[in-house]
């Protein structure tokens, strides 16, 4: 099977206005008369589902949350990007193009990301009109700031709420389309699988959550939203409900899965307080900017952190990376860490922490200007770990944070099964192996508001509209599979909590494909997986029926699926014989400790297609060129 | 730390719910109140009993989906708190917690902690966006807004939509929830077209659902873990008068509008 990109011809300022003109168009009286399937409604699900139905499309439109409002992308704090050079600091469509490929490492397609910073400044005259209070100037103006070590300011924000106004931006559109009658909205309800017909996909199986009712829809093209998998980790930053399971079953049903390995670490989310943990909460990157991050320099260091003097700190960012300091990029910053805990130096009950120490910048700037900056994140600290952060140090440790990987899709976010397009998380496309900050809310809404509405109806007018119903015997033949394994997983009767199962599995990830990998390592969760797979199966406990609102079924289905996902993630991570942004090698790092890639041999998409639970699966490549931006080695000294 | 927990469990909305108390004595105050409600779960689910069924996702106070009254409290005795960021260290040792749903009419029960609250996403679809289509907007600057204008929009725009102040009401008014959104997309230029419109819209979605009026108790601001202010009531009552009068005034505009 050949993976074809579909990049268009042309120049690359010019390939997506000439790829939009050579499109096939859906005429517009005939648009009624297709549907489209849109599962997933955070930003990137939402924004499709309205803009298609203001297109004329007919929509449905599913999330297992209560309300389409209260997807994942409500918890992004930081803001997001575009190019609209408000600031006058030298910014441009070039300028954040260069950065973001720069930032992922050189594994992301140069085109996708082109095409992304250039459709970044319609986002926001978009969310403008719609009402999202962005932050604004005296002058009434929009305000940016520096994000993540970016050297210009291109960061649009909401106070420390953006993710939730631009979602409500979203889910308002979407409500607005609801009661014009254009887009169903099915809420309480989970995608079990997806259904192929003649190679095509053309509906799905659900589960609606409250009842246990499975049921099957139709439509002439689906689109996946579902968002990332960092909870393969169990602990990360990500919604309790964030799962795999619509990607997954997308896979096994034929669609890639690419570059599974690449996820991100967050440098500064606050320590794990005990084995009840059930997930970890993110403070802002901004607090980099003005704490200084250290450990002791004695293993045994007894005293408390403020009587600690100045000679026994290590300040240890500062003194490995003089010019960088605390604002290495996130996953430096992460590894080192880690490093300083794994050889006995880390802080806290656990020993699994840094301190973020603000003593200086209070000492420097007054307590009211830090108060300023930071109040309501030193307020969010102190209602969790019951310490001040104006009195003693914070304490903070890396977490999962987000998932670069995801289904394979070509430049018109469509997968390798026709009328499958996967967009936002879900989707592997734009960020490589490291997303920069504030550029997921940016790519979920391009995808979202401007690129899959064009490209949807390219497939569409190729399509009969309404050809395949569920009458096909492909989806009572699916429907009965999904019905076998909620029966099978419903009487587990062992003694294991479900969660106890994902904790465990979380830990083994965590420890051999998290922010740093090797090769033996890798190997060894290859090995071990299957094992805890078998646990699950044999001895976990899923009461209750399926036939009524049970949320350890919902669980331990997610479960189920991460158990199968994880393997192909350390797979990946294993074959992949380089060290690139997030996926770190120790094998293969310079002298300086940086992640060394090795473009000659790596520089290619990995998109994985199943093979079956347990069996390896087969790996197709697509290369990746830079004709535009320089492969450099990245250093921070 | 112990705790004992009297829990609210129905099976589903045709049963009687009733309180069932569990002893939790080994409760660390560094634990979140959900995660303490998850190591009862984890304890019922290797018994083979069935967990109590609550809704959280985020579980860091933006999503809106954890909604239980604790102790007659909705969300629990911390201010300007969600349920999920409350901690156990806010309880005393010893202390006897009481965890009930969300009780309104226009919040029909599912189980256990668990309600319907689509009464509030169908108030939102009467009214509460603005109409714009994508790509038919102009550049973000071409439009100054005062910095107060927007921040004020800003604290009505933060409503989490949890629905604390529907219980919180001895009216079981979604007034604060209404006047949130109203106020928010009224305090925007952007907003103005379809201000009165949409003010009616709402309130009368808003009664049709059975949630009750507003009587200025003011439970809802106390209760409300993002702080709203009730003064935004005073903004919605504001623009449903002009509203109905521009309506009795314009009658023709009213016709073609709908
Ligand atoms: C704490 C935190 C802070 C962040 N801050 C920032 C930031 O400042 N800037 C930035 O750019 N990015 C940030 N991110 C990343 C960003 O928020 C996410 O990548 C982005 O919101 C994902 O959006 P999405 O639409 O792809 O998916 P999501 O918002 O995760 O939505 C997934 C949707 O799919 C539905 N769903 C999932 N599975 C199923 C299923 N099987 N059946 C039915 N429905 C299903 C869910 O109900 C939901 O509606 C942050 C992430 C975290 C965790
Ligand atoms: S779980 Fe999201 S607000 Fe409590």
């Amino acid at each position: 099977m050949t993976l074809d990109s579909n990049i268009p011809e042309g120049p690359i300022q010019d390939k997506w206005d000439n790829h939009r003109f050579s499109m096939k168009l859906v005429n517009p009286a005939n648009k009624r008369k297709y549907s489209i399937i849109v599962v997933g409604t955070g930003l990137a699900g939402a924004s499709a589902a309205a803009s298609f139905a203001e297109l004329g499309y007919k929509v449905k439109a599913f999330c297992y949350q209560d309300s389409a409002r209260r997807a994942h992308s409500i918890a992004a704090q930081g803001g997001i990007n575009a190019a609209k050079n408000y600031p006058n600091d030298g910014d441009s469509v070039w300028r954040l193009f260069y950065d973001t490929v720069k930032g992922g490492d050189y594994r992301s397609r140069e085109a996708n990301v082109y095409r992304l910073a250039q459709i970044s400044t319609n986002i926001i005259d978009q969310c403008v009109a719609q009402g999202v209070p962005f932050a604004r100037d005296y002058g009434g103006l929009l305000d940016n700031r520096s994000f993540g070590g970016a050297q210009v300011s291109r960061t649009f924000y909401a106070r420390g709420q953006t993710g939730q106004q631009l979602l409500l931006g979203a889910y308002q559109a979407l409500s607005k389309e609801v009661a014009r009658g254009q887009v169903e909205l099915v809420t309480n309800t989970e995608m079990q699988d997806l259904v192929v017909v003649d190679g095509h996909a053309k509906g799905i199986i659900v589960r609606d959550l409250r009842t246990g009712e499975l049921s099957m829809h139709a439509a002439d093209a689906v689109v996946l939203a579902t968002g990332g998998y960092s909870n393969v980790f169990y602990l990360s930053t990500n919604a309790m409900g964030c799962n795999v399971t619509a990607a997954w079953r997308a896979h096994k049903r034929g669609a890639f899965f690419a570059n599974p390995c690449y996820t991100q670490i967050h440098p500064t989310c606050i320590p794990v307080s005990g084995d009840h943990q059930s997930k970890l909460t993110l403070m802002s990157e901004s607090l980099r900017n003005d704490g200084r991050i250290w450990v002791p320099r004695d293993k045994d260091e007894t005293r408390r952190a403020s009587d600690i003097p100045e000679e026994d700190r290590y300040y240890y960012l500062e003194e490995r990376y003089p010019s960088f300091g605390n604002l290495v990029p996130r996953d430096v910053a992460s590894r080192n860490a880690k490093e300083r805990c794994d050889s006995g130096f880390g802080v806290g009950q656990t020993g699994l922490g840094v301190y973020l120490d603000f003593r200086d910048s209070i000492n420097r700037l007054g307590e009211n200007a830090v108060r300023e900056r930071y109040g309501n994140l030193f307020e969010m600290y102190e209602r969790i770990t019951d310490e001040s952060p104006y009195k003693v140090p914070m304490r903070i440790f890396p977490a999962p944070h987000y998932t670069m990987g995801g289904l394979w899709v070509d430049y018109n976010l469509m997968s390798n099964l026709p009328g499958l397009f996967v967009i936002g998380e879900a989707n592997f496309s734009d960020h490589g192996s490291n997303r920069l900050g504030a550029s997921a809310l940016m790519q979920g809404l391009a995808d979202g508001y401007f690129v899959i509405p064009y490209t949807i109806g390219n497939y569409l007018a190729r399509q009969t509209p309404g050809s395949v119903t569920t009458e096909a015997s492909e989806f009572s033949q699916v429907e009965s599979e999904v019905r076998d394994r909620i029966e099978t997983i419903v009487n587990l009767d062992g003694e294991r909590s479900v969660d106890s199962v994902h904790r465990e599995l979380g830990r083994l990830m965590w420890n051999e494909c998290g922010m740093e990998r090797n090769a033996d390592g890798l190997q060894g969760a290859l090995k071990e997986i299957p094992s805890i797979r078998d646990q699950f199966w044999q001895n976990a406990s899923v009461p209750g029926t399926s036939g009524e609102l049970n949320q350890t079924l919902e669980r331990a289905m997610r479960i189920a699926d991460f158990l199968e996902f994880a393997e192909v993630m350390c797979t990946d991570a294993y074959e992949r014989n380089e060290s690139c942004g997030g996926h770190f090698r120790s094998e293969y790092q310079t002298e300086e400790g940086e992640a060394l890639r090795n473009d000659e041999d790596y520089s290619y998409v990995a998109a994985w297609e199943f093979n079956g639970v347990g069996q390896k699966p087969t790996l197709h490549k697509e290369p990746l060129a830079f004709d535009h931006v320089p492969l450099t080695q990245r250093s921070y000294k | 730390m112990k705790v004992t927990v009297h829990v609210w469990r129905q099976k589903n909305a045709s049963a009687a719910g009733k309180f069932v108390t569990y002893p939790m004595d080994d409760i660390s105050p560094d634990m979140s109140f959900l995660e303490m409600l998850d190591v009862l779960n984890d304890r019922l689910e290797e018994r083979g009993e069935e967990p109590v069924a609550f809704e959280s996702d985020c579980r860091e106070g933006i999503c809106g989906n954890c909604s239980m009254v604790i102790n007659g409290t909705p969300h629990g005795p911390m201010r300007n708190t969600t349920a999920c960021q409350l901690h156990m260290r806010s309880f005393s040792d010893g202390e006897d917690i009481y965890i009930e749903p969300w009780r309104a009419k226009a919040f029909p029960p599912i189980k256990d902690l668990v309600v319907d609250r689509g009464a509030l996403d169908r108030v939102i679809q009467a009214g509460g966006y603005i109409s714009v289509r994508t790509g038919s907007a102009q550049d973000a600057n071409a439009l100054p807004i005062p910095k107060l204008d927007v921040d004020l929009a800003m604290d009505a725009a933060t409503c989490i939509g949890c629905g604390a102040c529907v219980a919180a009401c001895p009216n079981s008014s979604a007034m604060l929830f209404t006047a949130a959104k109203i106020s928010h997309l009224g305090l925007l230029p952007q907003g103005q077209t379809e201000r009165m419109e949409r003010v009616r819209n709402m309130v009368r979605q808003h009664d049709d659902e059975l949630f009750g009026s507003c009587t200025n108790y003011g439970e809802c601001q106390d209760a409300c873990p993002k702080g709203i202010s009730i003064n935004f009531i005073g903004h919605l009552n504001r623009d449903f008068l002009k509203a109905n009068f521009l309506k009795v005034k314009n009658p023709r505009r009213e016709v073609e509008s709908q």
